[in-house]
């Protein structure tokens, strides 16, 4: 049996996107907020460093030279209307976080304090320049919980613990999801107008992550399996300083408050690779920076990561701004970063690709068109923003950005919208795929899979990439996906938080993505921002100039291309 | 290294009682708890319930009892509890178990909402960021470390023994917004908090901050706001 609730709108995912958007229509629209896990607990909680916004507080800055930063973080991938929305909002969304109650930290004069980060620069490229807007490491975690207070305060219905298990669309109009209540084991459908999807990044696709466990990409997932289009999927971004082994992240403002990479000589290697900005560049370039230096034996002791240096930057400025991450360091290391330096190696960090979307948070398919009833925003969507690579700060600010321009337009266009009847047995797929899990005493376990894949994808589909690594990591997800289908099986076939039938549902969602990532980066055959071929080492702006559309395609997987939007800024070779 | 677990299980709607389960897991001395419970769960039964998301102490899903003491699973290391085996994983106390280290923190949550998490400030905001002073936000950086876990709460005797005391987390959060420059409800949040129940509760055990995987110092917060009352409401 299943418990039936109708809403205006659902909203999936309360990281600050989900959040921002259903602060923004509360009030003038009936929404459901499910997700995962307890709002506080999403993965937005975990960002460290800042958001970026050119308010100018610390020196000179301007929304263009952000725009700037922002096209060739994305090696010109960036569509630049959307950019440009993104840039010239950047400073009031900030201001309005302010006065919902965020506590940024503030300079003598009591104005917001701001900091360098990579790529960040000023006058297009010249020297960085401070942007990042921050609450010492941890600027996710309070701009979370503040748009959680403001949730509360509007008396947003929230479904905490609930996994969409399926998007729910009659005659190509998606009307509902169905979920999976934790506590009881129960199936939830919700019937609404619009759905919202923001349901983060899937950084566990791979085996080095600073994602957390709930990062599983469903939403994308979903929408991918009902034939809907997943855009630039193969940009997956390695941040070039995780915690060596651990993949628990030290922010990029570690760099910015003036650490230093070296390699086992001492050197300060980045200043070979980029000379202007060096251990400030974007994060593409330092992540292949600390390859190639690793590659070339420089790696510490000749293994494979390089160090951090913190040790100039004195314990009271590591306390005051970078309290967080030094107890990380103390905590998993044992070491303390203002004695000695941190190893550190690129870990998978944030996914530049997702579902399709405009300005206004609408999921689009493969023709461009608007799908009828559902929106997306965050991580799991594409406006594109981010193009081939994103910069630091910029994904907290895209979250706040069209997290509210999706809540606004849903505000306007719902109300005059129809309820679509659902499909008749809208659960039963899902209690099906349910069901035949559940049936099997023998099999693997889904834990087995998923090592194997994180595996795979790290090794083949890592910060470098080549077509016979991604056809033969294509050939290993496949025959996964496969056993994935026929094999898996639980210890537990109870009802009550069944972590272990949740852990195969979110097997089912990475192994589609995987799968969509390698189709997409074996189609690329140029090196652009974070997807960097060796057999294809440049930038082919002849060829690839364009986003890269994945979609099913019956039992088939289709690619398109999709045109990038060029205002501003003429591609240009890309040095730092 | 193996070590040796004994594990809290039980599902209320199937078992009569609790019982605790031995499993031997090896691991390195750095790895942590977490890491040994998820390998429980991956490589030796499926059925052993907790919550986790983000490994690394920022969103506070995987509170559980370790040794006697509550802690995240994902901040504790294997040589930290390596002496003291069998190494016992419980749930939170004080609060009802859903399943196995599952607990439910509805009413903890209604708490935390309670004293209104949120800034209740002027209508009229500047069209900049409003202005505040560097040291008057530095009394925050303690509190706003918080990420609701429940460790204090479960740790709290009184909070044990009395339902209806507010507990320490909640009045982290009543000092988040109390000592706010920017709120202008300070003295209707001192009055709110000015009761048997309220900060009035705390005995002074330390157990909360003891426990406090953040390091704030909860007990000092609330002796703090005890003071604040008294010097704006007597
Ligand atoms: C360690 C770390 C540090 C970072 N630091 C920065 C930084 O300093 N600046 C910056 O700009 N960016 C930073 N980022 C990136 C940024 O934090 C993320 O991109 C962003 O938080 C994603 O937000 P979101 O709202 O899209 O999703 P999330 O915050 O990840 O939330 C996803 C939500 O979806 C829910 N969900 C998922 N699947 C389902 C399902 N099937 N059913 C129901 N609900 C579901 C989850 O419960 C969760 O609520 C950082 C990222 C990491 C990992
Ligand atoms: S100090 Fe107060 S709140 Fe903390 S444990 Fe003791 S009685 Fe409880
Ligand atoms: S005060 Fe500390 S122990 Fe209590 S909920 Fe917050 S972080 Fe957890
Ligand atoms: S898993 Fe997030 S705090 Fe431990």
């Amino acid at each position: 049996m299943s418990e039936k609730h109708t809403h205006d709108v659902v909203i999936v995912g309360s990281g600050l996107a989900g959040l921002r958007a259903a602060v923004e229509t509360a009030g003038r629209l009936d929404v459901a907020l499910i997700s995962k896990v307890f709002p506080t607990r999403s993965h937005s909680g975990a960002a460290q460093g800042g958001i970026a916004a050119a308010l100018g507080n610390e020196e000179p800055d301007s929304w263009e030279w952000h725009m700037f930063d922002t096209v060739k973080g994305g090696d010109y991938l960036t569509d630049q209307d959307a950019a440009e929305v993104l840039t010239r909002d950047a400073v009031r969304a900030v201001y309005e976080l302010e006065h919902m109650g965020v506590p940024f930290n503030r300079n003598p004069n009591g104005t917001i304090a701001q900091r360098a980060f990579g790529g960040h620069t000023r006058n297009f490229g010249e020297a960085p320049v401070k942007r990042a807007c921050y609450a010492a490491d941890r600027t996710g975690r309070v701009i979370l919980d503040t748009l959680y207070g403001q949730c509360v305060q509007r008396g947003i219905h929230v479904y905490p613990e609930l996994s969409v298990v399926d998007l729910l669309v009659r005659d190509g109009v998606v009307c509902g999801v169905v979920a999976l209540d934790w506590a009881t084991g129960a199936l939830h459908v919700f019937h609404a107008k619009a759905v919202m999807l923001a349901t983060g990044g899937f950084g566990k696709v791979f085996k080095t992550t600073s994602n957390c466990f709930a990062n599983t990409g469903d939403g994308a997932a979903l929408v991918f399996r009902h034939g809907f289009p997943l855009q630039d999927m193969e940009f997956v971004q390695f941040h070039p300083t995780g915690i060596y082994g651990l993949g628990v992240l030290i922010s990029e403002a570690a760099r910015g408050e003036g650490g230093i990479l070296r390699n086992r000589l001492g050197e300060r290697f980045m200043e070979r690779y980029a000379p202007t900005i060096k251990d400030l560049a974007a994060r593409d370039v330092v992540s292949r920076a600390i390859m190639s230096e690793i590659r070339a034996g420089r790696g510490i002791d000749g293994r494979d990561f390089v160090y951090l240096d913190l040790t100039h930057l004195g314990k009271e400025r590591l306390a005051e701004r970078l309290s967080d991450i030094s107890s990380f360091v103390r905590i998993y290391l044992g070491i303390d970063p203002a004695e000695a330096p941190i190893p550190v190696q690129p870990t998978c960090h944030y996914m530049m690709g997702g579902i399709p979307t405009d300005v206004d948070g609408r999921a689009l398919d493969v023709q461009g068109r608007p799908i009828a009833g559902l929106y997306a925003a965050g991580e799991c969507a594409c406006v594109s923003v981010h193009g081939a690579n994103r910069l630091g700060c910029n994904s907290l600010l895209d979250l706040v950005v069209f997290g509210r321009r999706a809540g606004r337009h849903m505000a306007a266009q719902v109300p005059s919208m129809d309820l679509t009847p659902l499909p008749s047995q809208a659960e039963a797929p899902v209690r099906e795929r349910m069901e035949k899990i559940k049936e099997r005493t023998t099999g693997v376990r889904p834990a087995v899979l998923r090592e194997r894949m994180q595996q795979e994808m790290m090794e083949r589909c890592g910060v470098y990439r080549t077509r016979e690594g991604l056809d033969k990591a294509l050939e290993t997800v496949r025959g996964l996906q496969e056993e994935c289908r026929r094999n898996v099986f639980l210890d537990y076939r109870g009802e009550r938080y069944n972590t272990d039938l949740m852990e195969a549902l979110e097997l089912e969602s990475l192994l589609t993505l995987a799968e969509v990532i390698l189709v997409s980066a074996a189609s690329r055959r140029e090196s652009r921002g974070a997807h960097s071929r060796e057999d294809y080492p440049d930038r082919d702006d002849q060829n690839f100039l364009h986003h890269s559309l994945v979609y099913r395609d019956g039992d088939k997987i289709g690619v398109a291309a999709k045109p990038v939007s060029i205002t501003r800024f003429e591609p240009k070779p890309r040095v730092y | 290294m193996v070590l040796t677990f004994e594990i809290f299980r039980f599902d209320p709607e199937h078992d009569a009682e609790p019982r605790y389960q031995t499993y031997r897991v090896s691991a390195d001395p750095t790895e942590r708890i977490l890491d040994c419970l998820n390998r429980i769960k991956w490589e030796q039964d499926g059925s052993l319930s907790f919550r986790m998301s983000c490994g690394h102490g920022v969103c506070g899903s995987d509170a559980v009892r370790i040794n006697g003491r509550c802690a995240l699973a994902c901040q504790k290391l294997v040589k930290d509890v390596a002496e003291n085996q069998p190494v016992r994983v419980e749930p939170l106390p004080s609060f009802r178990v859903l399943k196995d280290l599952v607990v439910d923190l509805e009413p903890f949550f209604e708490k935390v909402h309670w004293v209104k998490p949120y800034l209740l400030g002027s209508p009229e905001v500047p069209e900049k960021e409003r202005l505040q002073d560097p040291e008057e936000r530095k009394k925050l950086d303690h509190v706003i470390r918080c990420i609701l876990c429940a460790c204090c709460v479960a740790s709290c005797p009184v909070a044990a023994e009395n339902e209806r005391f507010l507990g320490p987390a909640p009045l982290v959060w009543a000092f988040r917004y109390i000592f706010d420059t920017r709120d202008k409800e300070r003295k209707n949040r001192l009055r709110a908090v000015d009761t048997p129940d309220g900060a009035w509760g705390c005995r002074n055990h330390f157990e909360c901050t003891r426990v406090c995987p953040k390091e704030i110092p909860v007990t000092k917060s609330i002796n703090i706001i005890k003071r604040e009352i008294e010097k704006v409401l007597r």
